[in-house]
């Protein structure tokens, strides 16, 4: 194979740099699924055998064509990258890209005799679809404002980056009998919907300053949600992998393997409870040897120095510079109050990219605007970039006097919407416009509800509104968890949709009480206005809809949807 | 069936004792439930499971065991990799694993990396196919049970 032409990455951002070791990795797991695909061209794999080989290198069959699922390892990026990713749209998609929930980027449309070559494009930017799908560990999620945000104990990406190189190719674990998904977060302030994975890991220090890890798990979507359970409170740092080995290895043994919907962890931890999980982890670590599986501080310190915090400039009156742009303009004004977050650098703040413009297809990113993302990146935010599990973008890393500029130069790229975390910030999943498991239609649906809710929210102001859309049970667009979710379902062959309302993904996790019967497709939009007039007329000063709905509960919404029929 | 060992076909010195055929002469597998029946014999004793099976309920056997042959179902069933493992690292058993039933060429690395000795593989496999694709990947960054990898975690192994 020729050597790889590697494209420099900027010289700041702090995305985790391969060495020559990382790159032989890749560049032989890329000869290896080469290897594949040619034996299931030439007939000597059957579909059955290559399906698992296929999906662990993020190769699914949808309903028109093959998708590409491409890791963003932890949602961490760089210009170079995001440049990469465009050109990959462009010269083997249709011009887009599909960023997801899952902090991954999926290419819909692309041919399997093509996926070599995209994966050595994606390669010479050191990037790879490696487990983003199969019955094995996944990338690892974590909090999109890792390193900015202030109130982080210690960085979640150094943690995530150690998962990602440990559960790379595990010799023991990479043939579970279900997909694994683990989440790590470094602050109290729960942004990454921990509870709904298989682990979710949360960073703390002790007494001393020393990092530990309070874990939860068993927590999953799907047709059974379940929120994950604490089992430990405060794993030391050296034991972290010690104890991520001892739980798949209890999970791998017994976690249930004939029936798909069983077979998730959350499953296992339910049917044998907590305590009888924990129990079972506790045995195996009594019988684990400790050295070989020790987190050695060295191995942590030189992961750390990949994260290293860039050269901050001093903040030189930022603020008021940025003051007197929100005076002058109040559209600015909107966009810096919804789309920035404080920065724990003073003159400093991490700024969210909308990818869901009002009547627009959340989280599709045409390869023009990822280009102009990238260029905006360099020049106001030392190159480096997020992917949010609310399928938007981030900026960690702006001057407070830049945030007017990058704004304009978002807006060019029709990318200014003023709306994290906002009722149009709606995550939705491909739906029935892709996806071969779908009942129903997201996109759409998303795009019908957007434009209400968006002339609600001019008129009434909604404030913090999460909604969220799955065309079919597997719960790909988390709505379980959504303050309204809606879920596609079959109706006698038609597609129809139930509402689900209370969910919440954070630290008040819960999983949101169906409403009633389900609503067609000409029916469903008006039912969530309804249920959002029903909010504005019964809500107190200041209530979000989640609170006025946990204060008065289902009655009166089902009333509104329900009563005239 | 042919016998994989180091990536090449090599003979097989052991017989697989049958349901309830009379025991073969010599080094014989047995399955679990009949192993007691082979047991007194002075002849090496070898064990057939199914991946199913917890190894612990081998513990009693092992000492007097020189094979443990694990049976794989479906290929996508990994359920026989921490078995493999657990024998290693818990048990210190020190003799043969073989792995048999639907093992593919991409699991050999892996199987073997967990501590497996030996593969069977169909009539008629090439064990070239075996060999390369036990090679592709020459980096790992995970502790191991083979003699070849005793590196620390997430050192990584160069071949
Ligand atoms: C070809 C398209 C896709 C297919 C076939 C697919 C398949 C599935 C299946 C079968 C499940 C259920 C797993 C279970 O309950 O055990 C699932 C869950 C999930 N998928 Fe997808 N998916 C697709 C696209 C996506 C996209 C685009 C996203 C992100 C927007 C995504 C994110 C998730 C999440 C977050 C869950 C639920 C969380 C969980 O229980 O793990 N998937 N997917
Ligand atoms: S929720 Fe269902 S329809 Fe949507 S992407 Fe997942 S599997 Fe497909």
């Amino acid at each position: 194979m020729p050597e790889a032409p590697f494209l420099r990455p900027p010289e700041h951002a702090r995305t985790y740099r391969y060495d020559a070791v990382d790159r032989a990795f890749l560049a032989q797991r890329i000869a290896e699924f080469r290897g594949q695909v040619q034996r299931r061209l030439a007939g000597e794999l059957t579909e059955d055998e290559f399906k698992p080989l296929r999906l662990m290198n993020g190769l699914y069959l949808q309903l028109h064509a093959y998708m590409l699922r491409v890791a963003i390892p932890y949602g961490v990026l760089n210009a170079t990258q995001l440049r990469q990713l465009a050109y990959v749209a462009r010269r083997w998609d249709r011009g887009w890209g599909h960023f997801t929930t899952r902090q991954n980027i999926q290419f819909n449309w692309t041919k399997l005799i093509d996926t070599p070559e995209m994966l050595e494009a994606l390669a010479a930017v050191d990037m790879h679809a490696i487990q983003t799908s199969g019955n094995c560990i996944r990338n690892t999620t974590t909090d999109e404002f890792a390193g900015a945000a202030p109130d982080e104990v210690a960085d979640p990406r150094v943690y995530a980056e150690i998962l990602r190189q440990w559960s790379s190719l595990h010799p023991e674990f990479t043939w579970l009998p279900r997909k694994f998904k683990i989440a790590v977060r470094g602050a109290e302030e729960d942004r990454i919907a921990s509870r709904t994975h298989d682990v979710a890991v949360q960073l703390k220090r002790d007494a001393a300053g020393a990092v530990g890890f309070t874990i939860h798990v068993g927590g999953g979507m799907g047709r059974t949600p379940i929120l994950a359970q604490p089992i430990f409170d405060f794993v030391p740092e050296a034991e972290f992998l010690r104890v991520m080995e001892a739980i798949l290895r209890v999970y791998n043994a017994l976690g249930q393997r004939e029936n798909i919907y069983r077979a998730r962890i959350k499953i296992l931890v339910r049917d044998l409870g907590r305590d009888g999980f924990l129990d079972l982890v506790n045995a195996e670590l009594a019988r684990m040897p400790v050295e070989p599986y020790r987190l050695a501080p060295e191995i942590v310190q030189a992961i750390r120095a990949h994260f290293a915090p860039p050269p901050f400039a001093p903040a030189n009156g930022g603020a008021a510079a940025l003051e007197r742009a929100t005076a002058a303009d109040a559209d600015f004004a909107d966009w810096v109050r919804l789309n920035t977050r404080p920065h724990r650098q003073p003159g400093y703040a991490s700024a969210v990219i909308s990818l869901k413009p009002v009547g627009g297809i959340p989280g599709d990113a045409m390869a023009e605007q990822m280009e102009a993302v990238a260029e905006l990146a360099e020049r106001h935010g030392f190159g480096e970039l997020r992917v949010s599990h609310t399928q938007n973008l981030v900026l960690p890393h702006v001057q407070l006097k830049d945030l007017h500029a990058l704004w304009q130069g978002l807006r060019a790229a029709g990318l200014g919407t003023a709306n994290f975390g906002q009722g149009t910030d709606i995550i939705a999943c491909p739906g029935l416009d892709y996806c071969a498991l779908a009942n129903a239609r997201s996109i759409p649906i998303s795009q019908q509800i957007s434009e209400r809710v968006d002339a609600l929210d001019r008129a009434h102001g909604l404030g913090e509104l999460q909604i969220k859309i799955s065309g079919c049970i597997n719960a790909c667009g988390h709505h379980h968890v959504a303050h309204i979710g809606i879920l596609g379902v079959d109706k006698h062959g038609a597609e129809a949709y139930q509402i689900t309302l209370g969910g919440a993904p954070g630290n008040d996790a819960a999983i949101g009480e169906l409403i009633g019967p389900s609503f067609s497709y000409d029916a469903v939009a008006g039912a969530v206005e309804t249920i959002l007039r029903t909010h504005i007329a019964q809500r107190q000063p200041g209530e979000r809809f989640l609170d006025t709905y946990r204060r008065i509960g289902q009655a009166p919404f089902k009333e509104a949807l329900y009563a005239a029929a | 069936m042919p016998l994989l060992e180091d990536g090449r076909l090599v003979p097989d010195a052991w017989v697989s004792a049958t349901e309830d055929a009379p025991l073969p002469e010599g080094a014989v597998i047995m399955p679990l439930d009949r192993l007691e029946q082979a047991a007194t014999r002075n002849a090496p004793l070898g064990v057939s499971i199914g991946n199913d099976v917890s190894v612990e309920a081998l513990a009693p056997w092992l000492p007097r065991l020189s094979l443990v042959q694990v049976v794989v179902p479906k290929s996508k069933d990994g359920r026989a990799f921490s078995q493999i493992r657990a024998l290693r690292e818990y048990h210190g058993f020190a003799g043969e694993i073989r792995v048999a039933g639907h093992v593919i060429p991409d699991h050999y690395a892996m199987l073997l990396r967990c501590g497996a000795s030996t593969v069977v593989v169909p009539d008629g496999a090439d064990p070239a196919v075996w060999e390369a694709s036990r090679h592709v990947v020459s980096i790992a960054y995970q502790h191991a049970q083979s003699a070849e990898t005793p590196l620390a975690l997430l050192r990584r192994k160069v071949a």
